[in-house]
Order: C-alpha cells, then sequence, then structure tokens
C-alpha cells in the first residue's frame, strides 16, 4: 500500500518537474521571438536616419533624377508615418523603401564624381551593411518563430502549450515580388 | 539554437568527463606508487587542474590577445569589418557585438575568444583582411561568431587545461620515476609484486595518458571546426562566401608568430599547418581545408545543418556525423543559398590592400596628410615639428 503511495507520488512529481521545464522552455522561446522582432525594428529605424544624409551628399550630383530621388524620400516617410501600424502594411512600405533605394543606388552608378566621393562611398557601405542586417534580422526572427512554432506542436510540449495558452507566431513575410522569387542554386 | 548547444554540451562534456578519469587515474597510481596512498595522489592531481584553471579562466582572453600582439578597432577604422561582425552577431541572435581586433601579420588567420558570450572577441589579421572580399569576410566572421555561439572557446579552454595538467603530471612523474627513484615502499621488504604491478600500471599510464588525452583534444577540435562550418553556412545562408575564403586560406602556408599549441583550435584554420598536407589527420586540430571546402560545395544550394549533414557524409562516402540529432530539426525557415554576384574577379584587392594599410598605420598613432599631389605622408607619433615638406612637389604643409 505504502509503495503505491510513493509511486504515485513520484509520477506526480516528475509531471510537475516535466512541466515546469517545458514551461520555462516555451517561456525562453517565446521572449527570443520577441527580441528578434525588435532587433528588426532598430535596423529599419536606422535605415529611416541614413537617407537624410544621403539625400544631402546625393543632391549636388544628381540634379536631372529628381524623379529617383523623390521617391526613395517618398517611400522614406510613408514608411516611418506607418511604422506603429501592422505588419502586413508595414512590409509593404519597407519593400517599397528598398526597391527605391535600389534604384537610386544604381543610377548613381552613371555619376563618376559621385562614386569618388568619400562621404557617399561611407554612406553606401552603410547602407549596404543595414540592407544585410535587415535582412539577417528577419532571418532570425523567422528561425526563431520556427523553433518557437514546433515546440508549441510537437508532442509533448504542445499539452503545455496548450495548457498555458502559447500561440504560434507569424513569420515576417517579405512582399516585394522580386525578393520573393530566391532563384536556388547549385554549386555542384 | 539553445537544444543544438545543450545536446553540444552533452556530447562535449562526456568527452571531458574521459578525460577528467584519465587525470584521476594517472594521480592515482602516482601516489599508490610515491607516497603509498591512492587519494593522496589524487589530491594533488586535483590541486594542481584548479589552479591551471583557475589561470586559465581569470587571464585567458588577455593572454591571447597580448600575445597576439591585437588592436582593438571601432566602427570607424574600419566600418566595412565591423559592419560584417554586427551582421553576424544579428545572425546568430548572439546578445552583444563582440569587441574586434587587427592583428598586423601578413599570415592569413583569423580566430575568437572570450568565455561567455558578453564578453566574447573576434580577432583577424590584416594579411587576412586585404585577399578577402565582402562575402568571404562574412563567411569567416560568421565561422567565429559559431564558436562563440556554440561556446567553443570555454569548451576549448577547459580542455587544453586538462591535457596541460596531465602531460605535466605524467612528464614529471615519469622523470622522478626514471632519476629520483622516489618510491616509498623502496625499502620495505613488504608486498614486492604488488609494488611491481602497481608501477607498471603508473608508467603504462604516464606513456599512454597524455597521447590519449591529446588525441581526444584533437577530435573535439575537428568537431567543433565542421560545426562552425556548418553554423556559418546557415547564419550566412551562403556556403560558397566560407568556402572560397578557405580556399584562399589553403593556398597560403605562412605560420602566424605570435600562436601557439594551446592556442592553435581558436584560430579559422591551423596556425601550424603545412602545405599540401590533404590527408584526415589524427594529431590535427583541424580538418583538412580542401575537405571543408568540398563539404561546403557540396551542400548543393541548401543552407541548413541538414544539408550540411548530407554534405558531409557525401564525402566521407556515408560514414560519421558531426551534427547532433536534436539540432537536425533547426531547418532555418528559409534554407536556401541566396544567390549573389559572382566573387572570382576580384576588383577591389588594390584599395582593401589601401585600405588596411591605412588602418594599421592609424593603429600606431601615425597621422596621414593627404598632399594635392596625390602622395600619402605618414606622421610619425613622437613627430615635433610643425611643417612638413611633402617629398614630390614640395609643398609646405602644417601639422
Amino acid at each position: 500500500m505504502e509503495i503505491v503511495l510513493w509511486v504515485l507520488l513520484g509520477i506526480v512529481v516528475l509531471l510537475l518537474l516535466f512541466y515546469v521545464f517545458t514551461y520555462n522552455g516555451l517561456v525562453r522561446l517565446r521572449n527570443q521571438v520577441k527580441n528578434a522582432w525588435a532587433q528588426i525594428d532598430v535596423q529599419l529605424k536606422r535605415r529611416y536616419d541614413l537617407i537624410p544624409n544621403l539625400m544631402e551628399t546625393v543632391k549636388g550630383y544628381m540634379k536631372h533624377e529628381r524623379e529617383t530621388m523623390e521617391a526613395v524620400t517618398n517611400a522614406r516617410n510613408l514608411a516611418q508615418k506607418i511604422s506603429d501600424g501592422g505588419a502586413a502594411a508595414r512590409s509593404k512600405a519597407e519593400g517599397e523603401l528598398s526597391s527605391a533605394l535600389g534604384r537610386l543606388l544604381a543610377v548613381a552608378e552613371n555619376y563618376p564624381d559621385l562614386k569618388a566621393n568619400q562621404n557617399f562611398l561611407a554612406l553606401q557601405e552603410e547602407l549596404a551593411s543595414t540592407e544585410n542586417k535587415i535582412s539577417f534580422s528577419r532571418q532570425f526572427y523567422n528561425d526563431s518563430v520556427l523553433n518557437y512554432n514546433n515546440k508549441i506542436q510537437m508532442f509533448p510540449s504542445n499539452i503545455v502549450a496548450g495548457m498555458s495558452g502559447f500561440k504560434a507566431g507569424e513569420f515576417f513575410e517579405v512582399t516585394a515580388a522580386n525578393e520573393r522569387e530566391a532563384p536556388k542554386v547549385s554549386f555542384s | 539554437m539553445w537544444e543544438q548547444i545543450r545536446s553540444n554540451q552533452i556530447r562535449s562534456a562526456i568527452l571531458v568527463i574521459g578525460m577528467g578519469v584519465l587525470l584521476f587515474l594517472i594521480g592515482y597510481f602516482l601516489g599508490l606508487y610515491f607516497f603509498d596512498s591512492g587519494i593522496g595522489g589524487l589530491v594533488i592531481a586535483i590541486i594542481l587542474w584548479a589552479i591551471m584553471t583557475l589561470l586559465a579562466y581569470f587571464q585567458g582572453d588577455s593572454i591571447l590577445l597580448a600575445s597576439a600582439g591585437a588592436k582593438k578597432i571601432s566602427h570607424d577604422d574600419h566600418p566595412r569589418l565591423y559592419n560584417i561582425v554586427e551582421e553576424m552577431r544579428i545572425a546568430s541572435g548572439l546578445p552583444k557585438t563582440p569587441d574586434i581586433y587587427i592583428i598586423d601579420d601578413p599570415s592569413l588567420n583569423a580566430f575568437a575568444t572570450g568565455r561567455d558570450p558578453n564578453k566574447a572577441a573576434v580577432a583577424i589579421t590584416s594579411g587576412l583582411l586585404q585577399q578577402l572580399n565582402r562575402d568571404e569576410l562574412q563567411g569567416v566572421m560568421a565561422h567565429e561568431i559559431s564558436h562563440i555561439k556554440n561556446r567553443d572557446v570555454l569548451l576549448m579552454a577547459m580542455t587544453s587545461v586538462l591535457l596541460g595538467t596531465i602531460v605535466m603530471l605524467s612528464w614529471y612523474g615519469s622523470r622522478i620515476m626514471i632519476f629520483g627513484g622516489g618510491g616509498s615502499r623502496r625499502d620495505s621488504s613488504s608486498g614486492g609484486a604488488a609494488q611491481g604491478i602497481i608501477m607498471l600500471i603508473a608508467l603504462l599510464l604516464m606513456i599512454l595518458a597524455p597521447i590519449f588525452a591529446q588525441l581526444i583534444y584533437f577530435a573535439i577540435s575537428r568537431k567543433r571546426e565542421y560545426l562552425a562550418d556548418a553554423s556559418a553556412a546557415m547564419y550566412t545562408r551562403y556556403p560558397e562566401g566560407l568556402a572560397s575564403a578557405l580556399e584562399k586560406l589553403g593556398a597560403s602556408s605562412g605560420q602566424l608568430k605570435s600562436a601557439n599549441q594551446a592556442t592553435a583550435p581558436m584560430y579559422i584554420v591551423n596556425p601550424f599547418r603545412k602545405k599540401g598536407r590533404a590527408a584526415t589527420d589524427f594529431s590535427s586540430t583541424h580538418p583538412p581545408i580542401s575537405e571543408r571546402v568540398r563539404i561546403l560545395r557540396a551542400m548543393g544550394g541548401g543552407a541548413s545543418y541538414i544539408d550540411y549533414e548530407k554534405a558531409y557524409k557525401e564525402v566521407h562516402r556515408g560514414r560519421g556525423s558531426v551534427i547532433p540529432a536534436s539540432a537536425m530539426s533547426l531547418t532555418g525557415s528559409s534554407s536556401q543559398t541566396v544567390l549573389r554576384p559572382s566573387a572570382s574577379d576580384d576588383p577591389g584587392r588594390l584599395e582593401r590592400t589601401r585600405e588596411t594599410s591605412d588602418v594599421m598605420w592609424k593603429l600606431s598613432n601615425y597621422k596621414t596628410i593627404d598632399c594635392p599631389c596625390g602622395t600619402k605622408l605618414r606622421i610619425p607619433p613622437h613627430f615635433s615639428e610643425k611643417r612638413i615638406q611633402c617629398p614630390h612637389c614640395g609643398i609646405n604643409h602644417t601639422i
């Protein structure tokens, strides 16, 4: 009789331990997802800050590219304005800013004087790197969401997740059409 | 990420415990032989090991960086390098950007140090910095950041201390046994046969333990290199960057002056490598470069751990495994490689050489004056004159 009691007690303790560890693991993953989302924000804000400097530098050289320059400024202002809004509208605006910037930097190739400007070269490196950082933080965010969702949906942690109300995270989708078609390459 | 680190820790812990057992065995039998007390020997071995661990723990980073003659840089010294490290920090999800150092050495190498991710540093030689284009540099830095992220630095420091203690004990033990003749039972007549057996075991241990410990150490180190390569491919989503960087590293054979055997596993390629050695070698801290390149190139458009594991098996004809099973579920959400412009033609080579030498001059406190005639005047830190004349065109510059 006593033995049965002890066994039952042991099982209850084990179940409790499993619950505690799984719960903590889920919280850790959820925080990682939140933190990763904040990282994307940091890089997007950095890009807003860089663009006025770029415009100031480019202005004197690219007098005939008024439209391209205005497109960048407008896209930046729009993206900044809705930066508190929903994820879908936001990623659309950021995608447009990316392509406007890409056009501007492509046009800049036609101006040898501009390409020799130290200030412009430094800004170009900063912008290129910020674009990279945006996509790497997006990549890390999506990886974190994948881990978190796996944990929520897989047995046995899905039981804990269901009991404690953990909800699956959303992936950060790319909206700009040209970005979505990442071509598959092979080195073999 | 966390699960992968944990399962690495478990597997590595088993190997480290194996080395620990070797150390205890040596201590026990040496104690039995010299002072007739196995426990006494054990205690001495543990104390020795603890002292060496403390020394390594509190001085490891500064010794490594100081002995390498590394100089710390900020964002403005070399924006591209700084940005690349930050990009990889973001891709790996490290909490803080590691400090970045440049080592003024023409040989090609890079390493990571720092026992916890919040106090980590990466270093690169000026030679490598001027050889690599942006994608290759990104691959190398991703590899180094992986070492920090996977806690390899701490692991390798701990194992190298264990190895050092084992080697030290065996060395002194065998010298005393052979030349000192200090066995406590030498005068007593009892237990001749038992004494002989203990002596035999002690001798055998002293010969074999350092060899085994060394082999374990190298095995751990090589595994960590493969894993760091796999992580680098996953972070950059571009295995070709690291592959092409490794190729450049493999083509050179310059040995790094400041490296030594204990710090060797921290570097991206073995700092003592000799040209043309391709065979898998059990006595090396690093897998052969050609093999690492082959695996990275065999990943066929994927960039996840699964792709790396598959490529590893392909290159090794189905034998072995590098990625712990629990990490295999971490596929990466979009684990395809990204297409980038070809890096094979390299127009920026000359500019990178100039840029790197500018950084090195600046880090040595030289001032630079650009003369209108196109000459660069380097002013040494102790130059006391107020004016200097350009040797080319004769214009006077004020400093």
